[in-house]
């Protein structure tokens, strides 16, 4: 068991010298899955409120498509995204393929899924109570949709935490869209995937106690958030 | 209100961290990940990107994917190892100017017991027959990158057809990994001689056999036809080809070692 160890050792030379590359690497990683998951929160956030407050046609099919695509394999999700921006698909022209922008559109679609069902799962355990009370007060159907979103901001952000670790730890998709190109699309998952593959088993364990340093980071502010949360009911 | 506020900074970051691409002259190569993982472009990009200007992305990826990428459009070079498959599509049109760059050898590995003892056979072909003969495990990349190409040419020489038997492993990964899966299963390899070198102290293996003609390995480049994908960067492709193929190209493939100090390519452009 001393690869432990070791590779505890070498994160920590790694983090201590912390060379341009590498942070360059880091820096790709949080603007990719950060960018995906604020897009996917944007969009998939009112999707789940108009999912859980309003009565809608085909509302139990497409929760359960949601829920269903929670499991969407990456690499399925990465061929396709591929295949549609490739430069003999649909969308080739743009030239986004092997770009951050074609990174982030995949874990967009990976991680909306994951937003939509867990936020409309926060908002409909919300205490129908309030909705009542809000509109008893005086309050406009869109204030009072407004107020059990509010009430529902704890199950949100872990949601968003949800997503995030999803996100952080996927390599399938990006790897695909992605190709990995030193200094433009490599990010910590599939550099960690390319250590491996050259037998730099040390060196890809290191990062990946960096990356996890990383998520563990972004994790506690959004605790943080999430505490300030409970305080304020 | 204030958590509105430290919401709108995070987007505003990310916003900033996306405009970061600061446009350069650079063309996409698709290549194997036997020249990225043995660090050969790793050693030679920077010399001709100093030469030209011009900066070359890299994609690893199989052979067979390197080419399809090229097919597809979605690169601007292949730069690859299956020399039938490479004047194929060249002659299907879908690429332009190839050229010879580089060549390294194919090797058979496997456990120093050698169970079907192929150790001092010359033919690939009689090694490949005795490894079937008795039954004993052999693990295939099964990926049609270049020495899944050139594994099977050899199986077809042999008329046997290893697909579906208990001891033929198709599994699908790089050369890096079919080499571990080898060891651990104490399996015959098809393994190309720069991973070997590369990785050989991690593993419990030897050379069995090596040294037959068609055991030859050539690298090939070549440019996607600009008829076909009228955006691919051509010229900027033929400045990378023609360095390639230069004196000062093909010095710079000589002067490459790995990190054990091995020579894993020998040029020889015409």
């Amino acid at each position: 068991m001393a690869f432990i160890l070791e590779s505890f050792h070498s994160a920590l030379i790694l983090i201590v010298r912390l060379d341009a590359e590498l942070l360059n690497i880091m820096l790709l990683s949080l603007k990719v899955s950060g960018s995906a998951l604020i897009s996917a929160t944007i969009v998939g956030l009112p999707m789940a409120a108009l999912l859980a407050l309003t009565s809608m046609p085909l509302k139990g099919f497409f929760l359960n498509l949601m829920n269903t695509c929670m499991g969407l394999p990456p690499v399925v999700v990465g061929l396709f995204i591929y295949l549609m921006l490739s430069r003999s698909g649909p969308l080739g022209f743009m030239g986004l393929l092997y770009t951050s922008t074609a990174m982030i559109t995949a874990q967009f679609v990976l991680a909306l899924p994951i937003i939509v069902a867990l936020c409309h799962s926060a908002i409909v355990s919300v205490d129908p109570v309030i909705r009542q009370a809000a509109l008893t007060l005086g309050a406009t159907r869109s204030q009072a949709s407004l107020t059990v979103i509010a009430e529902a901001r704890y199950g949100i952000i872990s949601a968003i935490i949800a997503g995030f670790g999803r996100l952080m730890a996927e390599v399938g998709a990006i790897l695909i869209v992605g190709g990995n190109i030193a200094g433009y699309t490599r990010v910590m998952t599939t550099t960690i995937a390319l250590e491996a593959d050259k037998g730099n088993f040390e060196l890809a364990l290191a990062l990946g106690i960096i990356l996890l340093g990383m998520a563990l980071l972004i994790n506690s502010l959004l605790l943080i958030f999430q505490r300030r949360a409970i305080v304020r009911k | 209100m204030k958590r509105v506020y430290s919401f709108g900074s995070i987007v505003c970051l990310l916003i900033l961290l996306l405009s970061g691409n600061a446009f350069a002259d650079s063309i996409l190569c698709a290549s194997t990940t036997s020249t990225e993982n043995s660090g050969l472009f790793g050693h030679i990009l920077p010399i001709f990107e100093k030469d030209t200007g011009i900066e070359v992305k890299l994609v690893a990826r199989g052979t067979g994917a390197a080419l399809e990428m090229g097919r597809r459009g979605d690169a601007d070079v292949v730069f690859v190892h299956a020399k039938e498959q490479e004047l194929e599509a060249v002659a299907d049109g879908f690429f332009v100017d190839r050229h010879d760059v580089m060549y390294n050898d194919f090797v058979i590995i496997g456990s120093p017991d050698d169970p079907a003892s192929i150790k001092g056979l010359t033919s690939a072909v009689d090694a490949f027959k005795k490894i079937a003969d008795y039954q004993t495990v052999f693990v295939s990349r099964g990926d049609q990158s270049g020495t899944h190409t050139k594994e099977l040419a050899i199986w077809k020489r042999t008329a046997i057809d290893p697909a579906g038997q208990k001891w033929y492993l198709e599994v699908g990964q790089g050369m890096e990994k079919t080499q571990r899966i080898g060891n651990e299963k104490r399996a015959y390899v098809l393994t190309d001689r720069g991973t070997w070198l590369a990785t050989k102290d991690q593993l419990e293996m030897e050379i069995l056999m090596e040294g037959d003609p068609v055991l030859f390995n050539q690298y090939g480049i070549m440019a996607v036809n600009p008829e076909k994908h009228s955006h691919v960067k051509y010229e900027q492709a033929m400045t990378f080809i023609k360095w390639m193929i230069s004196d000062t190209g093909q010095t710079a493939i000589d002067g490459f070692r790995d990190k054990l100090g091995n020579s894993l390519f020998i040029p020889n452009a015409k």
